[in-house]
């Protein structure tokens, strides 16, 4: 088993994605403690210019999978070409991020392999025997349950920003091994008829450093502005709590929570919100959590590292023009 | 159409977790309810059988308790309920879970197979994809809107940042995500009507499935423990007028906490 650690690239529009990255970092950071090899997983079409980039971050090798039939992700056809390299170098540890790819991909795979999938994990740990324990959120990180396998390869989605990134080593090169790909047509059934994605210069929700989300204090739709505001200032995403969404001021992918998105950004600026026990368990693994309430006994500055009492409506705007003095 | 839903039972989303002396998660007080994905599938199903005609069958496996669940959903309007009651599924991975699921959905004609795209408390969204594996189907997650014609479905998926018009030939797996309809209440006459419908119980035995093949026993993850997350502490309190707060706000953000 000379290829130990898999990492499986995410890429879109020629760039490869934040959390795979991170996991380029971190499969780089178990490896110099075992001596194992990383080997990164990069499939697509005219895809070779990222892999300086993957070098960098720390991988040993590419592998290589060059199709048309690659070029968009598709679950046939992705399941397919993995199911070969995997059989073929037999890793024991396979990394994909948990984002809407690797959700899709990683079960089909495990099964297609007969194998467990820690899914949306948030830690690993190695033991003497090299066999990770795993740490993965229940009930939306209200607990937390931590498992371990001795059935090879081990493969696991992790959350974004659960690693943090390495600084890439431009000097480091990887050795590149290309990989035949014969696609059966039947891998092909699925027909994606339109990609949307709506143009926002703002980062996922699920992969931002940093989150503005306001709740039922916000009162209307229009009224998003300011916090909006405040996250371009600070390149952070925007989100919303349950009750917020509920009210119809802000869509329902923007929610965050245990029937929305969780999250666990480095700062969580929560506006407005009160910190009902759903929300905090979506958000409550933030780094650093604020909270601005107008109620100096909502639920929210029992978790919050910093706690203004004061009308977001004065607050936020505040801030939003303190912070752009201060980065300028 | 035949239609199958799957479902699952969850804690309700109020709950707090807490762990018993040995350890687990204590389900003691705690009220159950459909996990709330689940409600959207079981609509929709009920929705394309008003469109097409045909049945809804629910499915779900567990302890004894997953009738409540299943009755429920027939007073919302499916036609009949299968439930695998088996206690030794507890710690059953999702692996097991899904081999047992394909065994009792093989007992049933399905075009399509729906659920919730996650269960709100193992939260692992694998079970749905594996089963369309093990039945070599295409499965499709997250579904915000459906159009079937003939035996294909057009479907509108949730993507990063945006969404997918994808095709797939029936049958397939759709897992539903909100948005994608407005569950119905069980109406009154539902409920009574429900009392009548058929709820077959199956067994192990039934599907001819060893118990060594379940639970931790045929798991190929091995469930070492649970724990609590580490409680938050409130911090600091910033006072003072409007403008002093959040000018020390973003102070201590950038120098103190150095977040930003």
């Amino acid at each position: 088993m000379a290829n130990d650690i898999f990492v499986i690239l995410e890429h879109t529009n020629g760039q490869l994605r934040k959390v795979s990255l991170e996991l380029l970092s971190e499969g780089r950071r178990l490896a110099d403690r075992t001596g194992e090899v990383v080997s990164a997983v990069l499939l697509g079409t005219g895809v070779g210019e990222l892999i300086p980039v993957v070098a960098a971050y720390g991988a040993d090798q590419v592998i290589l999978a060059e199709a048309p039939a690659l070029e968009n992700y598709s679950t046939g056809a992705y399941t397919s070409v993995l199911n070969k390299v995997i059989r073929e170098h037999q890793p024991k540890l396979v990394l994909l991020g948990h984002t809407v790819l690797g959700k899709d991909l990683a079960p089909r795979l495990a099964q297609r392999l007969g194998v467990g999938l820690v899914s949306d994990c948030v830690g690993m740990e190695q033991d003497d025997n090299y066999f990770v324990k795993f740490t993965r959120p229940i009930y939306a990180g209200k607990a937390f349950s931590h498992i371990h396998t001795e059935v090879t390869p081990i493969i696991t989605t992790i959350r974004p920003n659960t690693f943090t990134l390495a600084d890439p080593a431009q000097d480091r090169s990887a050795k590149v091994i290309e990989t035949a790909v014969n696609i059966d047509p039947a891998d092909l059934r699925a027909i994606i008829r339109e990609v949307v994605r709506a143009a926002s210069s703002r980062p996922e929700l699920t992969d931002a450093n940093i989150i503005v989300s306001a709740g039922r204090g916000i009162k209307s739709a229009e009224n998003f502005r300011v916090v909006d505001e405040l996250a371009d200032v600070l390149g952070a995403a925007v989100g919303a709590s349950r009750a917020a969404v509920d009210s119809g001021y802000r869509e329902y992918k923007y929610q965050v929570g245990q029937t929305g998105k969780t999250v666990s950004p480095t700062l969580y600026i929560a506006c407005g919100i009160s910190g009902a026990i759903q929300h905090l368990a979506g958000m409550g693994s933030s780094k650093v959590i604020v909270a601005i309430n107008k109620d100096p006994e909502a639920n929210i500055f029992a978790v919050a590292d910093y706690g203004i009492v004061g009308d977001l409506f004065e607050i936020v705007p505040l801030l939003t023009h303190e912070f752009k003095q201060r980065l300028a | 159409m035949n239609i199958v839903v799957w479902l699952r039972q969850t804690f309700d989303t109020e709950a707090k977790i807490v762990l018993d002396s040995e350890g687990k998660i204590d389900p003691s007080g705690v009220s159950l309810i459909i996990n709330p994905y689940d409600e959207f599938a079981i609509e929709e199903g009920i929705k394309l059988k008003e469109q097409f005609g045909g049945e809804v069958t629910v499915v779900a496996l567990g302890g004894s308790h997953v009738s409540e669940a299943l009755r429920c959903a027939l007073a919302m309007g499916a036609d009949k309920a299968v439930a695998l009651q088996e206690s030794a599924l507890e710690g059953s991975d999702e692996f097991v879970t899904a081999n047992v699921l394909a065994e009792v959905i093989k007992t049933l004609p399905y075009d399509i197979i729906l659920t919730g795209r996650v269960a709100i408390d193992e939260q692992s969204s694998q079970v749905a994809i594996r089963l369309a594996e093990i039945l070599g189907v295409d499965s499709v997650s997250s579904v915000l809107s459906l159009e079937i014609n003939e035996n294909v479905a057009i479907v509108t998926h949730d993507i990063d940042g945006g969404y997918e018009v994808i095709e797939v030939t029936l049958p397939a797996v759709l897992t539903a995500q909100k948005g994608l309809n407005e569950p119905r209440y069980p109406s009154v006459a539902g409920i009574m009507k429900a009392k009548k419908k058929e709820l077959k119980i199956l067994s192990l035995a039934d599907l001819g499935i060893s118990p060594a093949a379940i639970g931790q026993t045929g798991a190929k993850m091995k469930l070492a423990s649970f724990s609590l997350p580490p409680q938050r502490q409130a911090g600091r309190r910033i006072f003072g007028e409007p403008e002093q707060t959040a000018a020390e706000l973003v102070q201590v953000l950038l120098a103190e906490a150095k977040v930003i």
